[in-house]
C-alpha cells in the first residue's frame, strides 16, 4: 500500500515538474523543474522496480549508511568549494579571468555565491548533518529515527544544494548574502530542515541513556535556530508560480535588519554551536579524555544561544538602522566573548593531561590548532563589532579575513579532524591509510590560512585607512580605484593560500580514499578463522 | 606537566557516560567567571550611556548625548566651517584670475583633486589619463576647450545629455547611411595617411575629395578639428576610439556618441557639485598638464 502511494506521488511530481517545466519563465526555474522531474522520476522507477519484493526486515544497530554517504558528500562539496573559491580570490587579483565565455555564468558576480553556499552550506551542512546522525545514534546508544527518513534528509539536503548552485550560474538569486536561494528551493529545504528536526529530535526522545550529551543540545539548538531563521529571512512572495523571481515581504532597513538578524545567526548557530557539536564529541573520544567541566559546557551553552541571536545588528553600523540597535547589537557582540570562549575553553583543558599527543596525533593537532582559531575569531568578531573599530573594518577585507580565519581554521580544521576520525570507523578499518599524509594536510591548511588570514589583514587596514584619509582642509585623498590597485600584492597571496588549503584538501581525499577502499589497510575486525 | 592537573581532575566526574565519554565536575575557571561578569556590566553601564533600548516613543538616548548622525554631522560642519572663506570666495571668483592667488588656487587643486577622485575617476581613471572612449586629461588634446572656463564649462553642462540645455551637443552623422563602402574605405585611408600611418595611396587619393565633401566642414581641410563642434583632431598620433583601419572605418560608418553627465547640482539637485566645487576641479583639470 505504501509502495503504491509513493509511486503515485513520485509520477504526480514527475508530470508537475515537467508541466512546471513547459511553461517556466526563466532559464533557471526550467533547469530547476527539469532536474526535479529527472530525481522525480527515476524514484518512480526505481520504487515500482522494488514493488512486490518481499519485505527486509528492519535492520537493527545504528544508522551508518547514510553518515558514509555524508562523509562523501562532505569532502566532495569541500573540495569544489575550495576550488571555486581560489579561483574566485585569483579572479579578484586577475580581473582577466572573468574570462568572455564566462560571461553570464562563471563570472565574479555569479561564483561567489557558488563558493559560499558550497563551502557553508555543502561542505559545512553535510558535515553536520553526518557527524550529528553518528554522534546522536553513539550518545543516545539507539538507531536513527524514522527508518528511511535520514536517507530523505541527506538526498533532500543536496538536492537543494543541486538547486541552489545551479540557480546561482544560471542567475537565480533574491540578493541577500547566504540566502541567496529563490523561493522554491527555500520551500523545498524547510521541508527537509523539517524532517531533519524530526530525525534528530526522535533519535534523542528515544535515547538509551538517561541524559542528553552536551553535543546534542548544541546539535539541537543549531537545528532549531536555523529553522526560525531561515523561514523568516526568506518570507517573499513570488511574482510568479511558473518563475524563480519573488519580492521580499521587508523592504529597507527592516528587511536589512532581517538579513543580519539571519546573516549573524547562520554564523552563531550554523558555524559556531553546530560545530560545537562536533568539537564536543571528536576532542573528547580522540583525546580519550572526559570533557573538563560540565557545569562550563551548560552555563556557556545558554549564555551562547541566549545572547548570539541579539548581536545582529553590529552588521549594520553607521547605516539606516538607528543608533539603539546598532548599541545593542555590539553590547550583546562583546559579552558573547566569554561565552564563545567557554567551548574554546573546554575543549583545550579536555586535551589537557594529552598534549603530549599534539607531538604523535596530527589529528589532535588540527582540534588545537581549531580550537586556537576558534578562540582569536571569537575575540576578533566582539572587537570588530565595536563602534569605532567597525568605523574602520567595515566593508574592508579585514572583513573577509575574519571570516575565513573562522571558515578555514575553525570549521574547517574539526570537520577534517572529524573526517579523519569518522572514516575508518565507518568503513570499518583498523586506522587511517597514512598519518603521515594528515601531517602534510595539517601544515598546508596551515601556512594556507596563515597567509590568507594575514594578507586580509594588512589589505584591509590598509584599505580602511586609505578610504578615510583626507588631508589638511579635510578632502579625500585616495580614489577607490587607489585603494584596489594598492591591494594587488596582498590578493595574490591570499589566493596562495587559497592553493595551499585546497592541496591539503585533495591530499585528505586521496587518504580518506585510501582508507575506505585499499586493501592495504587492514579491517578493524579480524574475522575468526575457521 | 599536569601531575597536579592530573589529580586534580581525576577527584570526580559527573557519573554520566555516553560512548565512553565521561564529564569532570569542574567549576568554572574564576577568571572567566570575572571577565564574564565585567563585560555584563559594562554592557549595562553603556546602555545606560548610549541610545539602547527601545520604548514605546523612540529608545533611550544615553547620557552621553551620542549620535552618529549628529558626529557626521559635526564633522562636517567643522570642515565647511575651517574652509568657509576660501569656498566662498572660490565659488564666484573670476576663474581666470584664481592663478593669481596663491593660496585659493591650491585650496582649489586640493579641492578638485578630491572632487575629481569622487565623480570623474570612474571614467577618465584615478590618474586622469583617461581610457578608451574617456578623454585624456593630461594632454594638450582639448575636444572642447582646454582654458579654465572651458573646463569649468564642460563640467558644469556635460555632453550630449537631455539634463542641460546648455550641453555641448554636437553629433557626428553615421556615414554608414550617407556613403558607399568604397567611399567610407577611402576616407579612412585619407585619414590614416594625413595623420602619418600606412595608407594605400591610391585609395587615400580618392578619399581626399569624400572627406573634404564630408568631413572637413566639421573637422576641417587639413583634418585640424575645430573646438565649436567638438570634432576630433584627425592629423595627430591622438585618438579617443582608436586610428587603426578597423576602429576608424567603424567610427565613420556608425559614428560616436560619448556622453557625459551635466555635473552641476543646478541639473542634479541634492547630488550634484556646487559653484565651488566645479571651480575646483576645473582649476585641478586645468594644472594637470594640458591646460590653456
Amino acid at each position: 500500500m505504501w509502495d503504491w502511494i509513493k509511486i503515485a506521488v513520485f509520477g504526480i511530481i514527475a508530470l508537475l515538474a515537467a508541466l512546471a517545466a513547459n511553461f517556466a519563465r526563466d532559464l533557471a526555474y526550467q533547469v530547476h523543474a527539469l532536474i526535479v522531474m529527472a530525481v522525480a522520476a527515476g524514484m518512480f522507477i526505481w520504487t515500482v522496480r522494488r514493488t512486490g519484493e518481499p519485505s527486509v526486515p528492519a535492520p537493527t544497530g545504528y544508522n551508518d549508511g547514510v553518515i558514509r554517504y555524508g562523509v562523501i558528500a562532505t569532502a566532495f562539496w569541500g573540495l569544489a568549494g575550495f576550488l571555486v573559491g581560489t579561483f574566485i580570490a585569483f579572479q579578484l587579483a586577475f580581473p582577466a579571468l572573468n574570462f568572455e565565455f564566462l560571461q553570464g555564468f562563471g563570472n565574479f558576480g555569479r561564483l561567489r555565491p557558488l563558493h559560499t553556499s558550497a563551502v557553508i552550506f555543502a561542505f559545512g551542512g553535510n558535515a553536520l548533518i553526518a557527524t550529528s546522525f553518528y554522534i546522536v545514534q553513539r550518545t543516545s546508544a539507539t538507531r536513527l529515527w524514522g527508518g528511511n527518513l535520514g536517507w530523505f534528509v541527506f538526498w533532500g539536503y543536496n538536492l537543494f544544494i543541486v538547486l541552489a548552485a545551479t540557480g546561482y550560474l544560471l542567475g537565480a538569486t533574491q540578493s541577500k548574502e547566504y540566502a541567496e536561494p529563490e523561493w522554491y528551493v527555500d520551500l523545498w529545504l524547510t521541508v527537509v530542515w523539517v524532517a531533519y528536526l524530526a530525525v534528530f529530535l526522535g533519535t534523542i526522545i528515544k535515547r538509551k541513556e538517561p541524559h542528553i550529551y552536551v553535543a546534542n543540545w548544541f546539535f539541537l539548538s543549531f537545528i532549531v535556530t536555523v529553522a526560525m531563521l531561515h523561514v523568516v529571512n526568506n518570507l517573499v512572495v513570488p511574482v510568479s508560480i511558473f518563475g524563480s523571481r519573488s519580492v521580499q515581504v521587508m523592504a529597507g532597513v527592516q528587511d536589512a535588519m532581517t538579513q543580519w538578524w539571519y546573516g549573524h545567526n547562520a554564523v552563531g548557530f550554523f558555524l559556531t554551536a553546530g560545530f560545537l557539536g562536533m568539537m564536543y564529541y571528536f576532542v573528547p573520544k580522540q583525546a580519550e579524555r572526559p570533557v573538563f567541566s560540565y557545569k562550563l559546557s551548560i552555563i556557556h551553552f545558554w549564555a551562547l544561544i541566549f545572547l548570539y541571536i541579539w548581536a545582529g545588528p553590529h552588521h549594520l553600523h553607521y547605516t539606516a538602522l538607528p543608533d539603539w540597535a546598532s548599541t545593542l547589537g555590539m553590547v550583546f557582540s562583546i559579552i558573547l566573548w566569554m561565552p564563545s570562549w567557554g567551548g574554546m575553553i573546554n575543549g583545550l583543558m579536555t586535551l589537557s593531561g594529552a598534549w603530549d599527543k599534539i607531538r604523535t596525533d596530527p589529528i589532535i593537532r588540527m582540534m588545537v590548532f581549531s580550537l586556537g582559531f576558534y578562540g582569536m575569531s571569537t575575540f576578533e568578531g566582539p572587537m570588530m563589532s565595536i563602534r569605532a573599530v567597525n568605523s574602520l573594518s567595515h566593508y574592508t577585507d579585514w572583513t573577509i579575513g575574519h571570516v575565513h580565519s573562522g571558515a578555514l581554521g575553525w570549521n574547517g580544521m574539526i570537520t577534517f579532524a572529524a573526517l579523519y576520525f569518522l572514516t575508518p570507523r565507518l568503513w570499518g578499518r583498523q586506522s587511517l591509510y597514512s598519518l603521515k599524509l594528515v601531517s602534510w594536510h595539517f601544515w598546508l591548511a596551515t601556512i594556507g590560512i596563515v597567509l590568507y588570514a594575514g594578507s586580509m589583514w594588512v589589505t584591509g587596514i590598509m584599505e580602511g585607512l586609505m578610504w578615510r584619509e583626507v588631508d589638511a582642509q579635510g578632502f579625500l585623498v585616495n580614489s577607490f580605484a587607489d585603494t584596489v590597485s594598492a591591494k594587488f600584492p596582498m590578493y595574490v597571496v591570499r589566493g596562495m593560500g587559497g592553493v595551499l588549503y585546497l592541496t591539503g584538501a585533495i591530499i585528505m581525499c586521496y587518504n580518506l580514499w585510501m582508507t575506505a577502499f585499499s586493501k592495504r589497510v587492514p579491517a578493524a575486525v579480524a574475522t575468526p578463522a575457521e | 606537566m599536569s601531575k597536579k592537573t592530573q589529580d586534580k581532575h581525576e577527584v570526580e566526574t559527573t557519573g554520566h557516560s555516553w560512548d565512553g565519554i565521561e564529564e569532570y565536575n569542574n567549576p568554572l575557571p574564576r577568571w572567566w567567571v570575572w571577565v564574564f561578569y565585567a563585560t555584563i556590566v559594562w554592557g549595562i553601564w553603556y546602555t545606560i550611556a548610549y541610545p539602547a533600548w527601545p520604548m514605546l516613543k523612540g529608545a533611550t538616548a544615553g547620557y552621553l548625548g551620542f549620535s552618529t548622525r549628529a558626529d557626521v554631522a559635526a564633522d562636517i560642519a567643522a570642515v565647511e566651517e575651517q574652509n568657509a572663506a576660501l569656498t566662498t570666495e572660490l565659488a564666484s571668483i573670476d576663474l581666470t584670475t584664481l592663478a593669481d592667488n596663491a593660496e585659493l588656487h591650491q585650496f582649489a587643486i586640493n579641492g578638485g583633486a578630491a572632487v575629481f577622485r569622487a565623480n570623474c575617476s570612474q571614467c577618465h581613471g584615478s590618474g586622469a589619463a583617461g581610457a578608451k572612449g574617456y578623454p585624456n586629461l593630461l594632454d594638450n588634446d582639448w575636444l572642447w576647450g582646454g582654458s579654465i572656463e572651458d573646463i569649468a564649462f564642460t563640467v558644469t553642462h556635460g555632453i550630449r545629455n537631455d539634463q542641460s540645455g546648455d550641453a555641448r551637443w554636437v553629433e557626428m552623422p553615421a556615414f554608414g547611411d550617407i556613403l558607399e563602402e568604397g567611399e567610407i574605405d577611402a576616407v579612412v585611408n585619407h585619414v590614416l595617411s594625413i595623420s602619418g600611418q600606412e595608407a594605400d595611396a591610391t585609395l587615400a587619393a580618392a578619399g581626399e575629395t569624400v572627406f573634404l565633401d564630408n568631413c572637413a566642414s566639421c573637422h576641417g581641410d587639413a583634418g585640424e578639428g575645430n573646438r565649436d563642434f567638438g570634432a576630433p583632431t584627425l592629423n595627430d598620433a591622438i585618438w579617443l576610439y582608436g586610428g587603426d583601419f578597423d576602429t576608424l572605418k567603424e567610427t565613420v560608418t556608425k559614428a560616436r556618441f560619448g556622453v557625459m553627465p551635466a555635473w552641476s547640482e543646478e541639473f542634479r539637485p541634492g547630488v550634484g557639485l556646487t559653484a565651488a566645487e566645479i571651480n575646483a576641479v576645473a582649476a585641478y583639470v586645468h594644472q594637470l598638464g594640458g591646460g590653456e
